[in-house]
């Protein structure tokens, strides 16, 4: 019976188009739409706020050149983990990241919970030569960083702008003084009342690359690093709690 | 076999008027772009546009000078698949080559790294290897071969006069981009969908002009019935087309900037990436692969295809439930557990529909296996369905959660990808390109049957290496990571299980080499065959059969 029929589809192109067309997506609108009811995927925590400009171009860095091909974002709710890298990760800990960086493979450890975990001058040093402080490693050498002006400087705002539109709650005093917000957290003579004002007084100011006479794509990656995973406020997060159970 | 003749009429030429006018918009796009660009990126794809859209131009009049532009009905267009079979081959080793030199990177990391400088650095360039050997290589055997089998099997000559050339040379240009635009941190941070907004625009006018030609191909056909390779192609153009289109949904910074934002973040974006990212597998690297199979197999062994309810059934159990199995790529993750377990479940349940496609092809030589002891090409066919089998079987192990939490993370994952990219894709490849060139350039035969017998053992043994080191390295890894010492703490450091994988990153970067020899050997054979050479010393006893179609 089913096998006569097939004949139909058979002979008509646009009815096998849409067979095709119907069968693909059911799946996909099950599983993916649902997600979109934030109050059931996302988890209430206190302290994740957007990335301030800094944050953000280093991300951008990040992203450039490929972190995320050997290193996950994304602790998960196993033993080892947990005592690995500490707390395992929240939906909401990534719900304003656009792209997502948690990752698929760990050829250098995850990095969800690396904020504070080191120095400054860790990083700066394991991002010029990584074996000059862990000499197994593998990982490649990111000394170009250093002394180089961050590209997206001058366009930081149209990054903002972006972000707002795709969902991510930056005001408009963020947008406007988005420049001077990037400028001002790697300098700690700078006023910065109004970066803190804007991102919270959680937000580090220093000079992150050891450089203060510019702005580096350093300062940027490593400021983006020692922000990850220290947002969410655990003391207040109660993971057994009906509306964090998912 | 030929397509019956018809009378040519003057058709206004729409195929023409597209291209130019596409060449025109993408110019003028163009020009802007390298003068307002926001960064060297733009200013580098700006220009690559533009040489892209002045060659058009120039390749319309050069070719509609030597009247190449005709539109003869009564013959096939093998013009551009020939040109496929090139590009195939051409990204095949570029793609491999740049494999190898990151495995080697991992390796030796001495070796490899400049610290001047980013491009050559593993992150940037694991991309490029990713795309050039899925998206490059695999793409054009895919392009190559759908448009030799759709003309084949409709018995009708390609839809559109020049539009298929336009697929083919924009789907190169898309590829130019890509690459380029990886080496200067173009990306947009999304595994196996690194391509900018812009690309990815690009790509969708390509592919959709793609879907036409298809589709208007097999609206001129002579045969009653769609052949069972064309439901695979169709239903892997239009798939890949929604998958595409959904997971790049981004918000460009400005219309001059390469950078831009997804419209999805955190757990959505997660999940969607998953979902295009695993039926990039299922349907680029598998349903568009599997159409090869059921074409170029049953003419291979001069048979029918074993079964047609069989057929029926595998292609519409394995397109439904291939799109289900995306979330086993985020066990234990941030994703809500029913969408995990949703996943898990259709990756066990896809074992059947995979293995029914396997079982179609193999018991399509019924009768014919005597045909395995003198035809090296038969060979790489059966070999490549023997990887399919085995690596959509452990897919489905490696998707159970508890399977997951050991081997997630670690190198078990890059072994299974490379079962399935290196065996079954990899070597379905080389035996349609195998067979494509003797009939499209019309030889004989092939140049030489005893390299493709090298071939096939360097691949094969390439295969064993690489796969059987990368067990041995994520396992090895998985259980070091869980690993407790008689006071409960744990046993080691990172850098310890990173440090333990030194040998076998050597032996998969030698398992690489080897693969990367064969298809040296493979493409030096492949052309000697174009020149119309045959080694000497080996009999004339190879002969192509003639197609038999299936009821």
């Amino acid at each position: 019976m089913l096998f006569k029929n097939h004949g139909i589809i058979e002979r008509n192109s646009m009815i096998l188009l849409i067979g095709i067309l119907l069968v693909v997506s059911i799946g996909g609108i099950v599983q993916i739409a649902p997600l979109f009811r934030i109050e059931q995927t996302i988890e209430k925590v206190q302290g994740v706020r957007p990335y301030t400009p800094l944050e953000l171009a280093g991300r951008g860095v990040y992203i450039r050149e490929g972190c995320y091909t050997c290193h996950s974002q994304m602790i998960r709710p196993l033993r080892d983990e947990i005592e690995r890298y500490g707390h395992y990760s929240l939906a909401a800990e990534s719900m304003y990241d656009h792209p997502f960086q948690w990752g698929s493979k760990r050829t250098g450890p995850d990095l969800a919970r690396v904020g504070g975990r080191y120095s400054d001058a860790w990083h700066v040093q394991h991002l010029i030569n990584p074996r000059s402080v862990v000499p197994e490693s593998i990982m490649p050498p990111y000394a170009f960083l250093e002394g180089r002006e961050i590209g997206i400087k001058d366009v930081v705002d149209k990054h903002l702008v972006a972000q707002t539109r795709v969902g991510v709650p930056y005001t408009q005093a963020a947008i406007d003084n988005a420049k001077d917000d990037l400028m001002a957290q790697a300098d700690p003579n700078a006023d910065s009342e109004g970066l803190q004002a804007r991102y919270g007084g959680k937000v580090t100011v220093r000079d992150f690359d050891g450089d203060p006479s510019k702005v580096t794509e350093m300062d940027a990656l490593v400021a983006y690093l020692q922000v990850l995973g220290t947002m969410v406020d655990f003391k207040t997060y109660e993971p057994t709690k009906a509306e964090n159970l998912r | 076999m030929e397509p019956t003749q018809l009378k040519s009429k003057a058709m206004p030429r729409f195929d023409i008027f597209f291209t130019c006018g596409v060449a025109f918009l993408v110019a003028l796009w163009a020009v802007f772009a390298t003068s307002h660009a926001d960064d060297l990126g733009m200013i580098v794809h700006g220009w690559i546009f533009l040489a892209a859209a002045i060659l058009a131009v120039l390749g319309l009049v050069f070719t509609a000078q030597v009247t190449a532009l005709q539109n003869d009905q009564a013959t096939y267009s093998d013009g551009v698949v020939r040109f496929g079979v090139i590009a195939s081959t051409f990204w095949g080793i570029v793609g491999m080559l740049v494999g190898v030199v990151i495995a080697s990177q991992l390796a030796f990391p001495e070796l490899l790294y400049f610290k001047d400088f980013g491009f050559l650095n593993f992150g940037r360039l694991r991309p490029l290897h990713t795309s050039a050997v899925i998206f490059a290589f695999g793409g054009n055997v895919l392009l190559a071969t759908s448009f030799y089998v759709v003309q084949r099997t409709c018995r009708a000559r390609l839809f559109g006069g020049m539009l298929p050339w336009f697929v083919f040379w924009g789907y190169q240009l898309f590829i130019v981009l890509a690459a380029t635009g990886y080496l200067l941190g173009v990306t947009s941070g999304q595994e196996y969908a690194e391509p900018t907004w812009h690309v990815d625009l690009w790509l969708t006018v390509v592919w959709v002009a793609y879907l036409l030609v298809f589709l208007g191909t097999l609206w001129k056909r002579k045969e009653p019935h769609i052949y069972v390779a064309n439901w695979f192609y169709l239903a892997f153009i239009v798939t890949i087309a929604m998958l595409h289109v959904v997971n790049n949904l981004a918000v460009p910074t400005s219309a001059f900037a390469t950078s831009s934002y997804p419209l999805f973040g955190g757990v959505q974006n997660a999940l969607t990436q998953w979902w295009y990212g695993h039926n990039a597998v299922g349907f680029f690297l598998t349903a568009g692969f599997l159409a090869i199979m059921y074409y170029f197999i049953p003419k291979q062994v001069n048979r029918p295809v074993y079964s047609y309810q069989l057929s029926i059934v595998h292609f519409w159990a394995l397109i439904f439930i291939y799109i289900w199995a995306g979330p086993h790529h985020l066990h234990y993750t941030a994703l809500p557990q029913w969408a995990q377990t949703l996943g898990m479940t259709f990756s066990i349940i896809l074992w059947m529909p995979s293995w029914g496609g396997m079982i179609n092809g193999l018991m399509t030589l019924s009768g014919a296996w005597d045909k395995l002891r003198t035809d090296p090409v038969l060979r790489m066919f059966v070999a490549s369905l023997a990887f399919y089998g085995m690596s959509t079987f452990e897919g489905p192990v490696m998707s159970v959660r508890a399977v997951n939490s050991l081997s997630h993370y670690t190198d078990w994952t890059i072994g299974h990808v490379h079962s399935g990219a290196l065996g079954w894709v990899g070597m379905v490849s080389f035996g349609a390109l195998y067979a494509l060139t003797p009939w499209l350039w019309k030889r004989e035969r092939l140049y030489s049957l005893k390299l493709v017998e090298t071939h096939f053992w360097l691949s094969t043994i390439g295969i064993l290496f690489y796969i059987s080191s990368m067990w041995v390295s994520g396992i090895q890894q998985g259980l070091m990571w869980r690993s407790y010492n008689e006071f409960g703490f744990l046993t080691y450091s990172f850098v310890e299980t990173v440090k333990a994988m030194h040998l076998p990153y050597i032996v998969r970067a030698i398992g690489g080499l080897l693969y990367l020899i064969g298809t040296c050997i493979m493409a030096y054979n492949l052309w000697q065959t174009i020149k119309g050479a045959v080694a000497k010393k080996e009999p004339l006893s190879f002969t192509t059969p003639n197609l038999v179609p299936a009821e």
